[in-house]
């Protein structure tokens, strides 16, 4: 009996991804452990081994498809002393929707600018909170058709469960949120009842340009989950901002010391900690001293994380990344420093495992290299905090009445006030400020 | 009197009693005030006593065609005294029922007449009208004539036959249902006005038992309330079996003779025909007993002969509220019961929800069997819904074949943006067990998707229900 090789979920949320590239051709012989082809998913490409020995009878999905679904057949793996007559058999046995990506191999340019047709089931999966929510079918489907999220409404049935008047009621008041998809929300035109505004339709933007003046470049599957990540941040979260500088002079200095002591191997020292290192440990270590703070919304509960576990901002070509540095309050300096070096180096080839950019409590995104010298962030949900870090700069300062040399740093915290109240938050900057003006005592 | 009860109610009908079960249940001090018998119209004199009887008639029918099934049934008969003396039991039976539920759950019964006589206060009297006989005998242990204190008072007090100018009735010729319930002798000939479900279910059962019976109906649909096609199935069937039916047509004048009644009946071509007949039942409809309540005295609000109230039963004067057929329509007991309940809660403090009055079903009795929930074919298209429309009938269903029951319909109508199960409408044997299926569907909000999906047993009248279901999405299966 051939072996039916399907698409793997690389993540416990994964329903399909993109055939990026074949490894293997029809013909040849592969062992188990053989990398055969490499996925594609929204942030990641991950290589897929073989689980199984045996020859490639058949590749079934080609290379570039995508919208794969997981658990499709994407190639078929023939045993010893079975031929290529024993595929079709095997192929047409398995379920028919595996049959699905079979027929869609080419994918046409001009439809991915369209909305996908996954949309419906996108909604009908509770948001964030993960945790059931309790909804008449009827008032699911009006969800999906109306594009909104149904853990933003609050149910008046039995136990909270949520019925067609609610999701009515909330439609008509306006305070029910988007769905995760965003493609819903675009097409949705009828006025009135629509929840959020909807923006300007695609055939609206492009009627404003001549053709021969631009390019499409269709979206990928990172640059989609930032859209909607982002519009639904902007939409779900009243988030608040704190501007606060901070004196680097005494981090510099520490910094300087700590680098010259690190050991030489070959030439070159095995550590190198940078201010973003110490700003990530400084973050961790206020979520800590001020815990209220380390908090996720959810509708029901306030979710307080018990580690600071700080997602990192990294730049790749067209895109970004937040890997997390997990525990940070329980790692030293050089420990956050090389994680983070190796995470950033394979974000930019888009080689991290889901696992390591998904979750985490806050995170930080420093534009300082830039010569920025203030700005704010988009709250990345489920995270109630984010930090922007300008650069750091001799400015003049009153030091006891006098005027004197400082190297200063703007930072600004952008909060969901849902969970971080003003003072709570501006605790919170002023525990972080208090570390970055006396790192040692963060290190202590 | 120094009690002060928390919840009084008036009338001990299906609304105040089971009103009364609940209040008590939530730890409320709780008195009824009863002027006849416990457990109302319903019990006594309307929905149970009117089943007992349909349940002689459809047994009668049956022994009548008892050689369709392969069996001899000879010498069979009827004799009218015993089948009134059987749904008096009946009703006797349920009565004593409702006494022994108060006692159980510590409800004090005031046997007597009520007037509220100011928020807070209700003066009990001696019935001053003859009750209705024959009559299940009072409760023990009753209260009487006195002056009661309540926090909160609830209008239960039910409706009564409304009347025709001109056409009273006079308990010998001209009938309501009181008299049509404990006929002395079988009327050979019988005039129904009005065919809502009171009229058509005496038409059926009287017309069942022999008599020669002529419905007249104001609406061009008999039923006026079910949806069109069901209605008209019915009226064929109704037909077929002999019975005469003339709608849109009006009682202009009723006169007694000394055999019976000659009604001019007025069609819709303007001509008027003379029908005679031994008795005549006026149905045409119910309405609220406000009356001799003191309601006017305290400006509680009444509109169209019915108390007005917001969906938890508060009238415009605090401390009086109202539920059930008094509270205005639909006048049907599980509505009353089911205000009852939601006007209790409210007063205890919990936070029930008001009743969608969407989904209330509605049957009838008569032969064949009419039930419905939700909006009929028009109103839905009226109220502005793309629908799509299921039908079944019952000659598709195996078990409609074997009970040698093979007429009828089950009709449902969706949403065909939402699937929202709009309405559910049927005719035929048995579907007035069948139709709280398709309530509990409309409850729970489900759509067609949940329905095609439910596992109906086989075999069963049921499967006609999902059936129709499947047939509303071009899915039928066995037709």
């Amino acid at each position: 009996m051939p072996i039916n090789i399907t698409m793997p979920a690389l993540s416990p949320t994964m329903e399909e991804g993109n055939l990026a590239k074949w490894h293997v051709k029809e013909g040849d012989s592969v062992s188990a452990g053989d990398v055969i082809c490499e996925i594609e998913t929204d942030k990641a490409t991950m290589e897929v081994e073989s689980i199984d020995e045996g020859v490639v009878g058949k590749i079934l999905v080609a290379e570039g498809t995508e919208g794969v679904k997981v658990n499709s057949i994407i190639a078929v793996l023939l045993e010893e002393g079975e031929s290529a007559s024993d595929i079709d058999a095997s192929v047409s046995s398995a379920p028919a929707a595996a049959a699905a990506p079979v027929v869609d191999t080419a994918p046409e340019p001009e439809k991915t600018t369209e909305p996908t047709a996954a949309p419906v089931a996108a909604a009908l999966t509770p948001a964030q909170s993960g945790e059931r929510l309790f909804a008449s079918p009827l008032a699911r489907r009006i969800a999906a058709q109306e594009g909104v999220a149904l853990s933003s409404i609050t149910g008046t049935g039995p136990h909270g469960r949520i019925h067609k008047r609610d999701v009515e009621e909330a439609l008509a008041a306006g305070t029910a949120s988007n769905g995760a998809e965003a493609p819903i929300a675009a097409a949705k035109t009828s006025g009135g009842t629509t929840a959020m505004a909807t923006g300007m339709s695609d055939a609206q933007v492009l009627a404003l340009y001549d053709e021969a003046d631009y390019e499409k470049f269709p979206h990928d599957g990172m640059r989609r989950v930032i859209a909607e990540r982002l519009t639904e941040s902007t939409q779900t979260i009243p988030s608040y901002l704190i501007t606060m500088d901070c004196e680097l002079d005494a981090l510099m200095k520490l910094r300087a010391e700590i680098n010259a002591a690190a050991p030489i191997v070959d030439d070159k020292p095995t550590y190198k900690v940078s201010v973003n290192d110490f700003i990530v440990k400084a973050m961790a270590m206020a979520l800590q001293k001020v815990p209220m703070a380390n908090a996720s919304w959810t509708s029901t509960d306030r979710i307080l994380h018990k580690h600071s576990d700080v997602g990192v901002a990294v730049a790749v070509p067209d895109g970004l990344f937040t890997p997390i540095v997990r525990k940070a309050e329980l790692k030293s300096l050089t420990q956050i420093s090389a994680e983070v070096k190796d995470m950033a180096g394979r974000a930019k080839n888009k080689k991290l495992a889901p696992a390591e950019y998904q979750g985490g409590t806050t995170a930080v995104s420093n534009l300082g290299m830039f010569g920025v010298k203030e700005f704010t962030s988009i709250i990345n949900p489920p995270h109630a905090s984010i930090l922007s870090v300008g650069a750091g700069k001799p400015q003049p300062v009153v030091r006891d009445g006098a005027l004197a040399i400082g190297i200063m740093m703007a930072v600004t915290f952008a909060f969901d006030h849902r969970v971080i109240d003003g003072a709570l938050g501006a605790q919170l900057a002023a525990s972080f400020k208090g570390f970055i003006e006396k790192p040692l005592s963060m290190l202590v | 009197m120094a009690d002060i009860f928390d919840v009084l109610i008036i009338g001990g009908g299906p609304g105040g009693y089971v009103a009364a079960i609940r209040a008590a249940q939530l730890g409320l001090k709780t008195a009824v005030v009863e002027r006849e018998h416990m457990g109302g119209i319903c019990l006594n004199w309307g929905c149970i006593p009117t089943k007992a009887l349909l349940r002689s008639a459809e047994i009668y029918h049956q022994m009548e065609r008892a050689k369709d099934y392969g069996l001899t049934a000879d010498k069979i008969g009827v004799d009218i005294a015993a089948v009134v003396k059987r749904s008096r039991g009946v009703s006797t039976q349920l009565t004593m029922g409702v006494g022994g539920l108060m006692k159980k759950n510590k409800i004090t019964v005031i046997w007597g007449e009520a007037e509220i006589t100011k928020p807070g206060e209700v003066k009990v009297s001696a019935m001053k009208k003859k009750p209705m006989e024959p009559q299940a005998r009072p409760p023990r242990g009753t209260l009487g004539e006195g002056t009661y204190q309540a926090k909160n008072i609830i209008i239960a007090t039910g409706a009564r036959p409304r009347t025709l100018p001109g056409i009273e009735p006079d308990g010998d010729k001209i009938w309501t249902y009181f008299e049509a319930l404990v006929p002395k002798d079988m009327p050979k000939s019988l005039l129904v006005m009005g065919s809502g479900a009171i009229g058509i279910e005496f038409a059926s059962f009287y017309h069942a038992l022999g008599a020669d019976v002529t419905v007249i109906e104001l609406m061009p649909n008999i039923m006026p309330v079910e949806d069109e096609e069901i209605s008209k199935i019915a009226r064929k069937q109704l037909e077929k079996r002999g019975m005469k039916i003339i709608t849109e047509a009006k009682v202009a004048k009723v006169e007694k003779t000394a055999t019976g009644v000659v009604a001019h009946v007025e069609t819709k071509d303007g001509k008027v025909e003379k029908l005679s007949a031994e008795k005549l039942i006026s149905a045409v409809g119910v309405q609220g007993n406000i009356e001799n309540l003191g309601l006017e005295k305290l400006g509680v609000k009444t509109e169209r002969g019915c108390v007005v109230i917001d969906s938890y039963g508060n009238t415009n004067i605090p401390g009086i509220l109202a539920i059930g057929d008094v509270a205005g329509p639909p006048m049907l007991a599980h509505k009353a019961e089911h205000e009852g309940v939601i006007c209790v809660e409210k007063i205890a403090g919990l936070s029930p929800h008001p009743m969608d009055k969407n989904q209330i079903p509605g049957c009838t009795y008569c032969h064949p069997q009419v039930a419905s929930v939700g909006l009929t074919e028009a109103k839905a298209k009226e109220a502005g819904y793309k629908i799509k429309v299921g039908r079944f009938p019952f000659i598709g269903n195996g078990k409609a074949i074997a009970l040698g029951e093979p007429d009828g319909l089950v009709k449902t109508i969706f949403d065909e943006k939402t699937g929202q199960l709009l309405g559910a409408h049927m005719v035929g044997a048995e579907v007035t067990e069948l139709i709280q299926g398709f309530v509990i569907a409309m409850n729970l909000e489900t759509t067609e998707e949940d329905l095609m999906h439910t596992v109906f047993p086989h075999p069963t009248l049921s499967e006609m229900m999902h059936e129709s279901v499947l047939d509303a999405y071009g899915r039928v299966i066995n037709f």
